[in-house]
């Protein structure tokens, strides 16, 4: 019966091209959404981790209570000796201290005294030291629309919202006003290196970057940091692994009672990120669902026209003693093939369009221009083994439902009545 | 019968008369207030003392003020603030940092930022109005403080750019001082608490000469303002309120 019903789909293109067609498109649409979707959580994951919170975090307990103020008077000290017993225990993570501060940035005229001034948010990293990826991870050498990223000391990066408000080029001397990290006032002049474009509000609005050996000057931090970030390797969020890296470091801190001991807490903990990816997974599945009822609607609809048409085929059937049973198992068993063969194609589909995007990425800063939100304007979608059956879920099952619903009217026939129709 | 209403009618003046009275007793503690702690220029040398969540910090400086619209202030420890100046001009205020060689003007909502991590304010350093000028007082009761007798004032301020719209302060009723303030928002949230003692006299005026003040939306223990020595009056040059002063 199977190489009947697959002669009759092949041959009768009419009752199986519309399905398969139907079938192919919402396919395609959900494979292509599930990359596109995981291409932004990746995209957000990645970003947040590189610029706010890494994959894993430590800092003092105080610290952390208040986290989202950047107190730097609870500060880690003796962040040198906390990063050695990180590389022993943990050498497989990348270890690396930030710092992130507020100031005015002041821009002095030809005589010394203030032009312009603006508050800024500062971010120290890692830039110098040999072997450092910090500038990699954030996206230094794409981000530089002038002059070139930090090479030394004294030099700093400013975002490119800020230097346009206020005239400021490469090359220009600053002053950044502040305080140290026990309040005292900071002074220091930097040279600005380069403007970086992130493409984030957030970022550009008034950022500046510059080295941790700097930040500390200026801020009395000697072997201090406001936070360690840990980074997996492979720069790839594993949350199971960061997890029990995290449970170990605290289980070792347990028994200290100092509010200025250090604690660790991985992505998953930070800025409702457990939040927003479990929120994005019921998403999925919901829009998995919806896209189902709808091809369901849309099928039932193709089966009964396909009923109406096969009218008198079906008629014949029962009337050479097919019992509706067998037709109906035999429509749903067509009904399998042209889910499979479509979901094949729409997969198929969905999955070359992924690919394309996966390497050239998807543009979308002109939407993104007023959103604060640490993403990525430009996403690469992600290809998962997941995407090869994700499809076929809706692909088949929507075409079996469709097919049941119409199906129905077989038993509706009523067989007295069959030679008199056929006749 | 005579007798009983006269009494009652007395009693009755007795009870009004003292409510206007209230006001007008206020407003002249507040510039007796004045007479004692305002001068037409002061020359302070000072410690101030910021308990940080971690750690003390020892500041000294010296201080010139003329009238209520001009003060120049030199840090003079620890290394890190060691000649450090602050410029201020009527509302404009300017920093200078011997480490940048820059002078940074500070505006806007910089001014209500904490001076060096303590509990006082750019605006509260810079405000040096009279009593009298900003406010209206109203007694409203007595109180012991450290065993001394105070009133106690309630403060409005009658212009729009106090940094304290309202105020309560404990004034020694003997040397006229005050030894508390409380320091409140519009909302009626209390702002800063401030305590001073170890009064003494200075050529001929009360004046206290250790004050803490305490921020009361930061955690800590405050911040001690300790006066060594203070003279009023003397003649200070017009160049101490220049901009040039600030990098010699």
């Amino acid at each position: 019966m199977f190489s009947f019903i697959c002669k009759g789909i092949i041959r009768d293109r009419r009752r199986s091209l519309l399905p398969v067609v139907v079938v192919t498109i919402g396919v395609m649409v959900v494979v292509f959404l599930d990359g596109l979707m995981g291409g932004m959580m990746d995209n957000m994951v990645r970003m947040t981790a590189n610029f706010q919170i890494g994959h894993l975090k430590v800092m003092t307990r105080a610290y952390a209570a208040d986290e989202a103020q950047k107190p730097n008077d609870l500060a880690l000290l003796g962040s040198g000796e906390v990063m050695e017993q990180l590389h022993r225990d943990y050498p497989e993570v990348d270890w690396t201290p930030r710092i992130f501060f507020g100031g005015l940035l002041d821009i002095p005229d030809e005589h010394g005294e203030t032009k312009a001034q603006g508050p800024v948010t500062a971010q120290a990293a890692d830039l110098l030291s040999e072997g450092s990826k910090e500038a990699a991870r954030l996206g230094l050498e794409k981000a530089i629309t002038a002059g070139h990223i930090i090479t030394q000391p004294g030099e700093i990066l400013v975002s490119i919202d800020f230097a346009e408000s206020f005239g400021v080029k490469p090359g220009d001397r600053v002053t950044f006003f502040g305080s140290t990290m026990d309040g005292a006032m900071s002074f220091a002049n930097y040279h600005v290196a380069g403007i970086v474009r992130f493409g984030n509000s957030m970022l550009d609005r008034g950022g500046v970057i510059l080295d941790i050996a700097d930040a500390r000057l200026l801020l009395d931090m000697e072997d201090a940091a406001g936070e360690i970030f840990g980074f997996l390797p492979g720069e790839k969020y594993l949350k199971e692994r960061a997890e029990s890296i995290k449970t170990s470091f605290n289980h070792q801190q347990a028994d200290n009672p100092d509010v200025y001991a250090p604690v660790m807490t991985q992505l998953m903990d930070q800025d409702m990120m457990r939040q927003t990816l479990g929120y994005t997974d019921s998403m999925s599945f919901f829009m998995l669902l919806l896209l189902m009822i709808a091809l369901s609607i849309v099928l039932w609809n193709a089966g009964v026209l396909g009923g109406i048409r096969r009218y008198n085929e079906f008629g014949v059937r029962l009337a050479m003693g097919e019992e509706k049973r067998q037709l109906y198992r035999s429509l749903l068993t067509e009904s399998l093939v042209i889910g499979i063969i479509g979901s094949a194609v729409g997969t198929t589909l969905g999955l070359l369009v992924c690919l394309l995007l996966s390497r050239h990425g998807l543009d979308y800063s002109a939407v993104m221009e007023n959103i604060a939100m640490m993403i990525d304007p430009v996403i690469h979608t992600r290809i998962t083994p997941r995407m090869y059956y994700i499809g076929a879920i809706p692909g088949i099952l929507s075409m079996l439902v469709g097919t049941a619903l119409a199906g129905r009217k077989i038993y509706k026939r009523n067989t007295a009545l069959l030679f008199k129709e056929l006749d | 019968m005579k007798q009983k209403i006269t009494i009652c009618v007395v009693g009755l003046l007795l009870g009004i008369l003292p409510l206007p009275l209230n006001a007008q007793d206020g407003n002249q503690i507040l510039r007796k207030i004045d007479q004692n702690m305002s001068a037409d220029s002061r020359i302070i040398e000072s410690t101030m003392i910021v308990h940080g969540k971690r750690n003390d910090r020892t500041i000294t400086s010296k201080s010139y003020t003329m009238g209520t619209g001009k003060a120049f202030t030199e840090y003079l420890s620890p290394a890190r603030e060691r000649g450090t100046k602050m410029l201020k001009l009527e509302k404009e205020m300017w920093v200078y940092s011997p480490a940048t060689d820059r002078t940074i003007m500070i505006s806007g909502h910089m001014l209500r930022q904490s001076v060096m991590g303590s509990d006082l304010s750019y605006e509260d350093m810079m405000d040096d109005r009279r009593y009298a000028e900003i406010y209206d007082a109203r007694v409203t009761g007595s109180e012991q403080i450290e065993g001394r007798t105070c009133h106690l004032l309630s403060l409005t301020a009658k212009v729009d750019d106090a940094a304290y719209p309202s105020q309560k302060i404990w004034v020694d009723s003997e040397r006229l001082i005050p030894l508390r303030a409380e320091l409140y928002a519009k909302s009626g949230q209390m702002l800063k608490q401030i305590t001073a003692g170890d009064v003494k006299q200075v050529e001929g005026r009360w004046f206290p000469m250790h004050m803490t003040y305490k921020d009361i939306l930061k955690e800590g223990k405050g911040t001690e303002w300790i006066i060594h020595t203070i003279t009023f009056n003397q003649s200070i040059p017009a160049n101490v309120f220049s901009k040039a002063s600030l990098r010699k």
